[in-house]
């Protein structure tokens, strides 16, 4: 990719010195955008960013890049370690490779896109964030989930949707299993059209929207019951 | 947390190099676990002797009490004593009674264990790790957190011939399988719940399981958090818990399989950019064989 406005050398300067500079930019900047070279792995890459830059980052990182973005564009071309997009606000991470466990942990809003597979745990806690993973995720994903919409596009793993609170689950290839509380559901036109606009903001046309089943939470366990103890 | 990293060579091209990248390795990995570090390599093997790595006593005096054309090299405060390939137990009956403040660390055809508390580009620096030439290479930085900061703390545990582990997590019931493999025959130097790991691998090896079916036993017996790099005479092994907790990163290429608790533990491996760069997935066993 050819490097378009200004490009940050992490084998040159500091993680500390790129974002001094990226979180001084004001939210009308011009300097809008940004290519980040020479990650090597490196945690906490494009964090906190809080205007609407688009930021392209060269390489693998390690935990959670793009971590709190709000209104940035940030696309990795690499694998992200754990944690990619943690707690984002909104705006857009995408990784064109694979991530790691934990991404999208707790993210209230914005576009998580994951080209490759991720692992466990993907959109643990999620509270309104929309999470597309093009291959397979691990085991435990949307675990507690409360809000948004998670995308997979490939297989789950072991207890899908453990201790749901809400959050809308759509999977196109194998559950291995459901995690306590998260059943299948009827998908209507509504849940189909919400389908539809997540796939379409990933950039997502090849599928077959009706090869995707829906999960979400069968609310046994929002309030105790002795009943349910073996089941928390 | 701890950092742990591994190299199996499938080429000869990097074996003088191995000492090096492992040592580039741990030391990226320094604040995953400063409080010391360890490593073995796995050398190249003299016909009919083998490799004691030693700690403690008075190394100067070993090739006279051993005879038998013994050699000792002295490394910081580890040395490598060299001996014939069929006198394991005679040296081992020695040192216990005539030098019993020496401290085996190691035995193997080919492996040579060394580990120090310090920060990890000091403990490589100190045993010269940077200059070892070798087909595999697994190494450690530990931060402490089931027992205490020691040289005998540290990581690798070899507790069987050319065999060593290092961990990154805690294990649940280390006391009771401790017991169970006491009871096999199995010894023990430290109360660490790593040592046990390795030595319930060397119990199942010694049974004649090879390493990979010793892994899937590992996974049933063991109880906990774990992500497990194990290195053998020919081989190299990789096991995580079902849980998944403790975070893994592999990079191979024709020319090597490489593993690091995160990728920057990677990057300055030769080729990297172009490598397959995947996680090992939970309750999966890894293993690579070289031939023999």
């Amino acid at each position: 990719m050819t490097a378009i406005g200004e490009t940050a050398d992490l084998a040159e300067i500091s993680l500390r010195e790129l974002h001094t500079t990226l979180h001084a930019l004001p939210r009308d900047t011009n300097r809008t955008a940004w290519h980040i070279t020479n990650p090597r792995g490196r945690h906490s890459v494009a964090v906190g960013l809080d205007a609407p830059l688009s930021v392209v980052v060269e390489g693998h990182v390690g935990y959670y890049a793009g971590g709190m973005n709000s209104q940035a564009k940030i696309t990795i071309n690499g694998n992200a370690g754990p944690g990619v997009a943690e707690n984002m606000m909104s705006g857009e991470v995408r990784v064109r490779g694979n991530a790691s466990m934990a991404a999208g942990a707790t993210a209230h809003g914005g576009l998580l896109v994951i080209e490759g597979n991720a692992g466990a745990r993907c959109g643990i806690s999620m509270k309104g964030v929309d999470i597309v993973v093009r291959g397979s995720v691990g085991h435990m994903s949307a675990f507690m989930a409360q809000e948004g919409n998670l995308v997979v596009c490939g297989d789950a793993g072991d207890a899908l949707g453990d201790s749901l609170y809400e959050a809308r689950l759509f999977v196109r290839g194998e559950v291995k299993s459901l995690g306590s509380d998260c059943e299948e559901k009827d998908m209507g036109e509504a849940e189909r059209a919400i389908l539809a606009g997540v796939l379409a903001r990933a950039g997502i046309t090849d599928l077959n929207l009706a090869d995707f089943r829906l999960f979400g939470s069968a609310r046994r366990l929002y309030h105790f019951h002795v009943d349910n103890a073996n089941a928390y | 947390m701890c950092g742990i990293v591994g190299l199996f060579l499938k080429t000869p091209e990097l074996e003088p190099q191995i000492g090096r990248l492992t040592s580039e390795m741990l030391e990226i990995l320094t604040d995953r676990g400063p409080d010391s570090a360890g490593f073995a390599v796995y050398g190249h093997q003299r016909p009919d002797r083998m490799k004691f790595t030693l700690r403690g006593g008075d190394f100067a005096t070993l090739p006279a009490l051993i005879g038998g054309g013994a050699e000792i090299e002295i490394r910081d405060d580890h040395a490598l004593l060299t001996v014939a390939a069929s006198e394991e137990a005679a040296v081992r009956a020695i040192l216990r009674e005539k030098s019993p403040a020496t401290k085996i660390v190691g035995v193997g055809d080919r492996m040579e264990l060394y580990k120090g508390v310090g920060r990890p580009r000091e403990v490589s620096a100190r045993f010269g790790l940077p200059g070892m030439s070798g087909t595999h290479a697994i190494g450690h930085t530990r931060m402490a957190t089931e027992s205490a900061v020691t040289t005998a703390g540290a990581h690798p545990f070899s507790t069987g011939r050319d065999q060593c582990l290092v961990h990154n997590g805690s294990l649940s019931n280390h006391n009771n399988v401790r017991r169970n493999l006491v009871r096999e025959g199995q010894t023990f130097e430290t109360a660490n719940d790593s040592e046990v790991a390795a030595g319930y691998l060397s119990w199942r090896m010694a049974q004649g399981a090879p390493l990979e079916e010793a892994l899937h036993g590992a996974m049933a017996d063991l109880d906990g958090f774990y992500t497990f790099v194990v290195g053998t005479a020919s081989g190299f092994g990789v096991l995580r818990d079902p849980v998944a907790c403790k975070p893994a990163v592999m990079a191979e290429t024709d020319s090597y399989v490489a593993f690091g608790s995160e990728f920057r533990a990677l990057t300055k491996l030769p080729g990297i950019d172009s490598a397959h760069i995947f996680e090992p997935e939970p309750s999966r066993v890894y293993v690579w064989e070289r031939a023999a």
